[in-house]
């Protein structure tokens, strides 16, 4: 009943860090805004190739939260070490994304749990062994590890010395204490298999029961605002604020046990190197590895402990990782606002006529404008050829950029004024040596701002595709953001504002260079 | 049409038979039948929206035809043949019609070089332009924006005349420009007129400068012709009260 719960707990309290630290990263986010980044993007495109996770090396997921993200990492570590050539996409998104990933190719293993395995994949109340699931994915063609050894469960949780000096070692003990102030995540409270269901089975007397964010819930308990949160089971802040989970004695919640999925599909040596992880995690060696991640943020150093034994694993260098996310950035920007300008262009030719066309035209790309960007990406993440995929970051930036390209061209042209229209009619100039000689340099000025607008767009959207786990610079933002990191935030949001410049600059000189100078005067 | 003369032997080079448009609210022109003589000059002149401009965008193929036919050097025109026909036909308008884009110099060959026109050619086609419509030929590098009002015109009619027009269409080409320039200009065009023996439509609502100019006049009011003839037959044998009216109110204004 209640396996969902953890999975979204869990989703909760990274959206609440991530919520937190909006707030503060308000002031990179406008910069990127400014980015145009236009010829940069003309000069590198010929550099991009977009290569598909099918090919190449094995791709393991991760979901955007601590623990899914060390466990990727270490899976990564695990298939390289045994000579398996792997990559990692870092916090693609929810369970669904990775689920669909999986299920499409894009990804070949992701970490995953029993509990929501059965609850949102398999869609059944019920709590199923193993064996169960592992028999009922076969038919997607999927198949899982044994439990990596650790069960990332709901927990009650208090802190140390409180509960001590209480007495209360298990969830049964709250009983004698109906007094004791609890708060709890606000999903929790709702849900029908958490706290409604615990506390009949519990039969628990506590009548001072508030709803309080994740994160802030942990301030609160060290404050003693409160005096008992929930939690799951393997968080980094029980240990970090020395807090007790206390014991399900009654077995309330079920099993949430870590597991990877991959592909039945899936090279045999992979497969081997997955499967060496099992059982090597407990409960506290995972709490302290997501301890770790979140102290040192950095997760590639978080996975290295599990490895301890084999050493040190230099992470990639500052640099590396910096040119990466910009190349790929300028990528998602890059593709989509040629394609833009491709299919922009001429679609603002043929709404400049008029006609019921030309009103459909404007109408689509602005009715798309409207779509949030986050909806608009989860709405191609289902469709055939994009999923999880750079090219559904593409298709996406490239339908917000249409729109100024569009509407700018059509305005532009009808704005050339009727006398210079029929003079180029009267002087017998072919339609096309009007368009190209005539019309198109006339309305050069707009439509050189429609695209530097769509550039804007484009590159302060493409940020988001980090979450759909295609990289760019919102990779760092977004981890930054998920470990409440400013200086990992910084990381993405000061090399895109400085991009911003150097692209600004070079697409006034584009100005220049395409406006003819007739027009300048 | 006289059949049996070869077409460059009829006297007109243009022939409208009953040939009308109206516009969304309002008739623009009513049927009418007008020839337009070689080699001279006709203006047609009338009060706004008497169908003047109508007449000459009907001829050019800016606008088509509600119903009757429109010969050119006896040929009727049709949307096949219209564009091959505008090269044989120049066009000024009151604003010049000059594109901003391009310098003078590129609007004058813009439609030689899309015929393929080679560049000797097009260069002495220019100069002698230029002599003609006593255009500095150091200022054909600048871009109309930075060009006078006349200088824009010369250069307008520079570019109408680049292909050696058989019909030149001027729709109020001195109406924007200052009285001085406008004299200038108004002198210069006559003496190109005569020297090219060019046939000439001339639009114009300032009866002086119909005068000036007109072989023939054609007054037009309300969508229809009202009277066609020279200088002297408008002013002594008037066909209808109008032809008094209109001769008698401008000349009142040139008399003060």
């Amino acid at each position: 009943m209640n396996q969902i719960s953890r999975a979204r707990t869990q989703d909760t309290a990274e959206s609440g860090n991530q919520e937190s630290g909006k707030g503060n990263s308000a002031i990179p986010f406008c910069l990127l805004s400014w980015l145009p980044d236009f010829l940069l993007i003309l000069c590198c495109l010929p550099v991009f190739l977009i290569h598909p996770a099918s090919a190449g090396p094995v791709v393991i997921g991760s979901k955007k939260f601590t623990e899914s993200y060390v466990l990727g990492e270490i899976a990564k570590r695990a298939l390289n070490e045994a000579g398996t050539p792997a990559e990692h996409r870092q916090g693609m998104g929810g369970t669904i994304i990775l689920w669909q990933a999986l299920r499409g190719g894009q990804i070949d293993a992701y970490p995953e749990y029993t509990g929501t395995i059965a609850q949102e994949i398999l869609k059944t109340d019920r709590a199923l062994s193993l064996n169960e699931i592992r028999d009922s994915l076969a038919k997607f063609g999927v198949a899982t590890t044994e439990s990596l050894g650790f069960n990332n469960t709901y927990a009650l949780v208090m802190r140390r010395g409180e509960a001590q000096r209480l007495g209360v070692r298990t969830i049964s003990d709250l009983r004698s204490h109906p007094e004791l102030k609890i708060g709890l995540t606000h999903e929790f409270l709702d849900r029908r298999d958490g706290w409604q269901p615990l506390r009949q089975r519990y039969g628990l007397p506590q009548q001072n029961v508030i709803g309080i964010d994740h994160a802030l819930g942990y301030a609160a308990l060290a404050n003693g605002s409160i005096e008992v949160k929930d939690a799951y089971s393997t968080d980094a802040k029980i240990a970090e604020n020395d807090l007790v989970v206390l014991e399900d004695d009654l077995k309330f919640f079920p099993n949430y046990d870590a597991v990877f999925l991959f592909r039945s599909s899936l090279r045999p040596d992979a497969v081997a190197a997955l499967r060496r992880l099992e059982g090597t995690l407990d409960e506290r060696r995972m709490t302290t590895l997501n301890a770790e991640a979140e102290r040192t943020r950095n997760y590639t150093r978080a996975a290295s402990l599990y490895f301890e034994s084999s050493g040190q694993t230099p992470g990639e260098s500052f640099a590396h990782k910096l040119s990466r996310w910009t190349l790929r950035h300028l990528q998602l920007a890059g593709v989509s606002l040629v394609l833009a300008v491709l299919i922009g262009i001429p679609l603002g030719i043929f709404a400049s006529r008029g006609g019921p066309i030309g009103h459909a035209i404007l109408g689509f790309a602005s009715v798309v404008q409207t779509i949030p960007s986050l909806a608009l990406l989860a709405l191609l993440v289902p469709l055939p050829f994009f999923g999880i995929s750079i090219r559904t970051a593409i298709a996406a930036l490239f339908l917000y950029g249409l729109l100024p390209i569009v509407r700018n061209t059509a305005s532009g042209l009808q704005d050339i004024p009727r006398s210079l229209r029929e003079s180029a009619v009267a002087l017998g100039l072919s339609p096309a040596a009007r368009l190209w000689q005539i019309y198109l340099p006339m309305a050069s000025r707009p439509i050189l701002s429609g695209i530097k607008t769509s550039a804007v767009i484009s590159v302060g959207t493409a940020t988001l595709a980090a979450l759909i786990g295609a990289g760019g610079l919102g990779e760092p933002i977004l981890s930054g953001l998920n470990l409440n990191d400013h200086v990992t935030i910084l990381q993405g949001a000061i090399p895109a504002a400085l991009l911003a410049l150097i692209v600004q600059w070079l697409f006034d000189l584009l100005d220049r260079v395409l406006i003819p100078k007739g027009l300048r005067l | 049409m006289q059949a049996g003369l070869p077409a460059s032997q009829m006297k007109a080079l243009v022939e409208l038979v009953e040939v009308s448009k109206r516009y969304s609210d309002a008739p623009a022109l009513q049927p009418t039948n007008l020839s337009i003589t070689r080699s001279k000059t006709t203006v047609l002149i009338g009060p706004s929206g008497c169908g003047k401009s109508t007449l000459l965008r009907l001829i050019i193929g800016l606008v088509e035809p509600d119903s009757g036919t429109i010969s050119f050097d006896g040929s009727q025109i049709t949307a096949a043949n219209i564009d091959l026909l505008r090269r044989r036909i120049g066009y000024v308008i009151q604003e010049g019609g000059l594109f901003p884009h391009l310098t003078a110099r590129a609007n004058v060959v813009l439609m030689a070089r899309h015929l393929g026109k080679s560049h000797p050619e097009m260069r002495a086609r220019l100069e002698e332009l230029c002599d003609l419509t006593r255009f500095s030929g150091n200022l054909l590098d600048r871009f109309p924006l930075e060009l006078s009002g006349g200088q824009r015109q010369r250069v307008s009619l520079m570019r109408a005349l680049m292909l050696w027009p058989e019909l030149l269409l001027l729709d109020e080409p001195l109406g924007a420009l200052d009285p001085l320039v406008r004299a200038a200009l108004q002198k210069d065009l006559k003496e190109i007129f005569a020297r090219l023996q060019q046939t000439v439509l001339f639009v114009t609502h300032d009866l002086a400068e119909a005068i000036y100019f007109g072989d023939e006049i054609v007054l037009m009011n309300e969508g229809r012709v009202v009277q066609k003839g020279t200088v002297p037959d408008l002013c002594d044998k008037p066909i209808d009260p109008f032809v008094s009216e209109f001769i008698n109110a401008q000349r009142g204004l040139v008399n003060l």
